[in-house]
């Protein structure tokens, strides 16, 4: 199968010609890569894959696929699939002739066609259902269906839009790893959109993280979580997401609101007086005999069994959050003494951007929890 | 032990059947407004009909003598009745196929994202607005063999005085015509409301397949338009039976009673000849072979829908 490259260069979208609603947007992505697209709902992820597929024109910039310049191309000659998020499967054919749909146009012999049908339905474990309506079939059979209408096309790209999200969370955990395994065994380039970062971490081989039409950061999903290129960044990947808090920086001290501070001995925080510090919540340990720790409020404590989320006043009105392994026996109104080792700070201008100083290399051997 | 068991549950039953005989009255309550409304304006004057059609009746339209199915007997004999009868099915057979042929036309070209694109649909969607009456004159005035428009335009290619509405060979045509302008509004309406609320998913789905047009018309949309194609067919179907307001404008069912469809005929027979037995008769054979082609039409061609 051939594979192949999708490039976007200085792309921008707008549907009134006034206000653009993807902003300068470049990013190649590379032949067999799994590539997520993902950001909040209105983000322009959505847009971004449907440019790729030629359903929306492209205001300004060029995409290429496969090295040739796609822009104008109609979307059937781009030689792609798309599985669509509500499945767009035709309630009046049978799954059999949904799957073989998107055939038509490709010239293909009556047996090869159905031996394709039958090789993409055995790879779904759909044999059995072949002669049904989509009616009469679950939401994740559906969404199977869909997908095996896009394998069978062996089109070397596949465009997959929120294709999870009308799934319950356990059909969704199934299917994420099931969409991941066929993507590997096809070798095909997946572009696939989302708004739940949990799917962006545990099936991308990279990510590109929207916000408002602008593309925030492109990376390895554990590079985007360990080394956030901005608070937006920060606070969207990881549950519970990263602690932010302004800050004020005397010398070696941090100060917080309402007086609390916290000192730095190896490592001082950057010469700048106001930023913002972000500490992701496993960070954030119960102080042992010799630490330098900070005494705090205990407001809430959720046990979930395999680990134990506690929020905790750090200042009147910032909450901060911890996450500890295990089930802690703690009561909500108590004071502990926690702490924070100096390498796990992250530290960000005022305006959100992360400001080059911090503990890049030696923070990124110790993170990686997720 | 059996006795105390019932004496316990009794009273709860009791209570219950109470209850039960409550909930219903309620339910009654409520569908009284309609009832009422119904019972006025639609089953009595249904019942009357058909209580009138086995009685011969006087001038006034009162019952004089029972006559059994008599009227009928005589109605199925009478030349006059079944040419009605064959005018009518010749209307049907002319309106409904080529209204919602031509419907579905404007509405796939109305359904096209054009610039301006609004206005043809309403243009298209107009005559849902024009009373049947006001249509009539209009198309009276166009049918009008020396000022008509219609022979104006084809005088020009050499055809000249073509009488529409007084040519019996012609006039149940015309009056077909002006019909299936009068439906287009409404047809068209409903079919474009049904193309808008295809999932637009699927034609995209179906654009990356790079299906062709005429492949997805036939393939995509015509399925999925079922129910509504079902729907605007029956609807004109029934309407198209009970055609009168138009005939009794352009042609008031001549010439020679070429267009003198059946509920013009029972019209006649009622308010101008008082003969309110034959009248009652015919308009029970006519709700007769209205519900009989209804569920006929359920029957046969609902299989052919695909209900989402």
């Amino acid at each position: 199968m051939r594979v192949a490259k999708i490039e976007l260069v200085h792309v921008y979208k707008s549907y009134n010609g006034k206000d653009n609603v993807i902003h300068d947007l470049s990013v190649s992505i590379e032949p067999g890569e799994f590539f997520v697209l993902v950001g909040p709902s209105g983000c322009g992820k959505s847009t971004i894959l449907r440019m790729i597929a030629g359903l929306e024109t492209i205001t300004s910039g060029t995409l290429l696929i496969g090295g040739i310049e796609a822009n104008d191309l109609p979307p059937s000659e781009r030689n792609l699939s798309m599985v669509f998020q509500n499945y767009a499967l035709y309630p009046h054919l049978t799954v059999e002739q949904n799957i073989i749909f998107g055939l038509y146009k490709k010239k293909i012999s009556k047996q090869e066609q159905k031996e394709r049908c039958l090789e993409a339905a055995e790879m779904l474990g759909l044999t059995d259902f072949l002669k049904h309506k989509p009616r009469q079939l679950s939401g994740g059979q559906r969404q199977r269906v869909a997908l095996a209408r896009a394998i069978v096309t062996h089109a070397p790209i596949c465009l997959m839009d929120e294709p999870l999200s009308n799934l319950d969370a356990k059909l969704r955990a199934k299917m994420r790893s099931e969409i991941r395994q066929l993507q590997r065994r096809l070798g095909i380039t997946m572009v696939y959109v989302t708004h739940d970062q949990v799917e962006a971490m545990t099936m991308a081989d990279r990510m590109m993280i929207l916000h408002e039409g602008r593309p925030q950061q492109i990376g390895k999903p554990l590079d985007i979580y360990n080394h956030p290129s901005n608070t937006f960044v920060a606070s969207f990947i990881g549950t519970p997401p990263m602690n932010l808090a302004e800050a004020k920086v005397l010398e070696s001290l941090l100060l917080f609101d309402s007086g609390r501070a916290i000192r730095f001995h190896h490592h001082l925080p950057p010469s700048k007086q106001q930023i913002i510090v972000g500490v992701r919540p496993e960070h954030i340990r119960l102080a042992k005999e010799g630490d330098d720790h900070f005494i705090a409020k205990v407001i809430n404590v959720e046990v979930l069994g395999t680990e134990t989320f506690i929020t905790f006043e750090l200042t009147k009105n910032e909450h901060w959050m911890a996450r500890w392994n295990g089930q802690w026996n703690i009561h909500v109104g108590e004071k502990v003494p926690l702490t924070i080792d100096e390498t796990a700070f992250h530290f960000f201008h005022e305006n959100g951007q992360r400001l080059n100083y911090s503990l890049l290399s030696y923070a990124a051997g110790k993170g990686g929890c997720q | 032990m059996n006795t105390s068991l019932s004496m316990k549950s009794s009273p709860s039953v009791l209570i219950r059947r109470k209850r039960a005989i409550w909930a219903v009255l309620e339910g009654m309550a409520y569908l009284l407004p309609s009832l009422i409304l119904f019972s006025i304006f639609l089953f009595y004057p249904m019942l009357r009909t058909l209580y009138l059609s086995f009685y011969a009746t006087d001038h006034q339209g009162n019952p004089v003598q029972f006559v059994g199915i008599e009227n009928f007997v005589y109605l199925l004999k009478d030349a006059n009745f079944l040419q009605s009868a064959k005018a009518t099915l010749l209307f049907v057979c002319y309106t409904v196929p080529a209204s919602v042929i031509l419907a579905l036309c404007l509405a796939l070209m109305a359904n096209e994202k054009l610039k301006g694109i609004g206005l043809f649909r309403t243009f298209f969607s107009s005559t849902m607005g024009m009373s049947v009456a006001a249509s009539s004159v209009i198309w009276m005035f166009m049918y009008n063999p020396s000022i008509g428009i219609i022979n104006k335009v084809l005088s020009l290619f050499g055809i000249s005085d073509v009488q529409w509405l007084l040519d019996p060979n012609i006039a149940l045509i015309s009056v077909a015509i002006s019909t299936i302008w009068m439906n287009t509004g409404f047809t068209f309406l409903v079919l474009l409301g049904g193309l808008q609320n295809l999932d637009s998913s699927l034609y995209e789905s179906a654009r990356i397949a790079g299906v062709g047009y005429w492949y997805q018309l036939h393939k995509v949309t015509l399925p999925l338009l079922s129910p509504t194609l079902f729907f605007v067919t029956t609807v004109l179907l029934i309407h198209s039976f009970q055609t009168f307001g138009q005939i009794d404008m352009l042609t008031k069912g001549g010439p020679v009673d070429a267009t003198n469809v059946i509920v013009y005929s029972i019209y006649r027979d009622a308010f101008i000849n008082y003969n309110f037995g034959s009248a009652s008769a015919q308009a029970v054979l006519l709700f007769f072979a209205v519900l009989v082609v209804t569920v006929l039409q359920f029957k046969f061609a609902e299989r052919k829908v695909h209900y989402q």
